[in-house]
């Protein structure tokens, strides 16, 4: 009796937490004068395609190509960060060094930090390196922004897991730099597969950065044509819906295929 | 230079020199511009006074005539109406679907507001407080209550984007408690129930003592998340109508951006860059002095 009130009061906070989602998609794909009385309405019902084919092709904010952009930016800007901080991860847990443990505090500093923090100055910087409105820019941006948080997340991996592999391939004469990518990436495979599903999500989901670095129309990225695609007098929910389903596929896919490693990371990020 | 030396550089250089040109060197320009004017002369705190005593950022005929508030005011109240309500709904969630069938389905649901991209957060809570499509006035509708978009009033433009993000950012809290109800061991309920104790004793007395680890984690994450939100406000309202929904990163965007006024909008980026250090620091204290 007991168990299915509490059942069903769990399904019901399920309902209730879905039902924008099925908003939306309603949204999306009925014409507007069937929602004028409200979605939830069904005393007609043709449903079409229409709106999600609009959103990919406006005219002035095509997700298209904004898909393509974003792919475009994510994919290196989730390698070259997941590198170079698995590699300062490793680096943090195996070695003594001078400058190891200020290093390591300006690491975990800057985890804290806003975006808004570095807006001004990164801008000015890119501008001086002409790597503004470019890729690359951004890319590089978005490299240094995620370098602290796979560092620290890689370094807490690396401590956990024993060095007896390691010592065995440095007797055999294997040096550091073979062995870290033979032997110690293989077995930090778990914790790579987490700290890619984040840091491609977050890269995938930026909105501040490319606000700021990128603005030439056709170059813009697939979160910057959202606001556009708002309008500015009326708002057209049935493109915007559309839009917002189509951006908001690519995290949901991730999470959807990597559920373990992403929930996992998400755990791990804040829990250590 | 000996081997080992090597190696420390090899690993490590790479992703220090990256981390020092592109990020801390920006903020540390940041503190310097909040201390001078648009001509590079040093003009110690008036930047800060200025910025302080301005409406965008605190407006005190807020109080007697309503919103806005100003942009640090409204950031206190998103987190003062946030972050208890995320929280709880957080643990009494976790707690109810541990023991419920398809419980990690339901989580997965609730979940899904913090995978989306936040901009389209933001467009989902327009949605959501829309007056012809919104669930609210289809609610509200129900029983006759005259409706409007909420997000285009300025009394309610504010807290409208509060509960909509409570609806985003529950799932977060909701993964972290569960996770944390894991590691509570099961002898430590037995025994309690063979004791005679009730459910809700149970809960204050093992649950939560137990859970405040995952707790400090939750709040430090949400107080920052919270202090750092723009997106949303972005797409959905533009800190309008009118301002009565600024916050201070979107004040921050508008004064650097919009306004072209680096030093202002350097002010704003370091208050903002103060209260998230505040918040991470305290999370490292606590943990240090965790005797679990």
């Amino acid at each position: 009796m007991r168990k299915t009130f509490f059942t069903l009061l769990g399904w019901l906070v399920a309902l209730i937490w879905i039902t924008p989602f099925f908003g939306v998609f309603m949204t999306a794909i009925r014409p507007l004068e069937e929602l004028l009385n409200g979605w939830w309405r069904f005393e007609s019902f043709n449903p079409s395609l229409k709106n999600f084919v609009g959103a990919l092709n406006h005219p002035t904010a095509g997700l298209s190509k904004g898909i393509i952009n974003s792919l475009t930016v994510a994919v290196p800007a989730t390698i070259f960060p997941l590198l170079l901080g698995t590699m300062a991860g490793y680096g943090f847990s195996r070695y003594k060094f001078v400058l190891k443990v200020p290093l390591f505090v300006l690491i975990v500093i800057t985890l804290a930090l806003p975006q808004q923090t570095i807006a001004v100055p990164i801008f000015q910087l890119l501008n001086a390196m002409n790597l503004i409105d470019s890729y690359l820019g951004l890319i590089i941006v978005h490299t240094a922004w995620g370098i602290p948080w796979i560092t620290f997340f890689m370094r807490n991996f690396f401590v956990t897991i024993p060095k007896a592999m390691e010592e065995a391939a440095r007797m055999d004469g294997a040096n550091d730099i073979i062995i870290f990518f033979k032997i110690v990436l293989p077995m930090a495979f778990p914790a790579i597969g987490s700290a890619f599903a984040l840091q491609f999500t977050w890269v995938w989901s930026d909105f501040f950065l490319a606000l700021i670095l990128i603005y030439s129309p056709d170059k813009l990225l697939a979160t910057q044509r959202i606001p556009l695609m708002r309008g500015v007098y009326h708002v057209d929910w049935g493109l915007l819906s559309s839009a917002a389903i189509i951006v908001m596929m690519v995290p949901i896919l991730v999470y959807l295929l990597l559920q373990r490693y992403y929930i996992k990371g998400m755990i791990g990020w804040s829990l250590k | 230079m000996n081997t080992k030396n090597r190696y420390v550089l090899f690993f490590v250089l790479p992703a220090v020199v990256l981390l020092l040109v592109f990020v801390v060197y920006p903020v540390v320009k940041t503190v310097l511009l909040s201390f001078l004017d648009s001509e590079g002369r040093f003009v110690a705190i008036r930047n800060y006074v200025s910025v302080l005593r301005s409406r965008e950022i605190f407006d005190a005929r807020g109080f007697s005539r309503g919103f806005p508030l100003g942009a640090l005011v409204h950031n206190l109240l998103w987190i003062a109406i946030h972050l208890p309500t995320t929280m709880i709904l957080g643990l009494s969630l976790s707690v109810l679907l541990k023991n419920v069938k398809g419980g990690s389905v339901i989580k997965s649901i609730v979940f899904l507001g913090m995978v989306m991209p936040m901009i389209v957060g933001g467009v989902m809570i327009s949605f959501i407080f829309d007056r012809n499509l919104g669930v609210v006035n289809g609610f509200l509708g129900l029983f006759g209550i005259q409706t409007k978009t909420w997000t285009a009033h300025p009394d309610s433009a504010l807290l409208s984007l509060i509960f909509g993000s409570v609806w985003l950012w529950t799932g977060f809290s909701v993964i972290l408690y569960s996770a944390g109800l894991e590691t509570i061991p099961r002898d430590y309920y037995e025994a309690a129930q063979l004791d005679g104790a009730n459910p809700w004793k149970i809960f204050t007395k093992i649950t939560v003592p137990l859970l405040r680890p995952v707790t400090v984690v939750v709040i430090t994450m949400t107080l920052l998340w919270e202090l750092k939100v723009f997106d949303i406000v972005y797409v959905a309202t533009m800190g309008g109508p009118g301002g009565a929904s600024n916050v201070l990163a979107l004040q921050m965007y508008i004064y650097a951006f919009r306004a072209i006024d680096f030093n202002r909008s350097a002010v704003v980026a370091v208050i903002l860059t103060l209260s998230t250090l505040g918040v991470g620091l305290s999370l490292l204290r606590s943990v240090k002095d965790d005797p679990t």
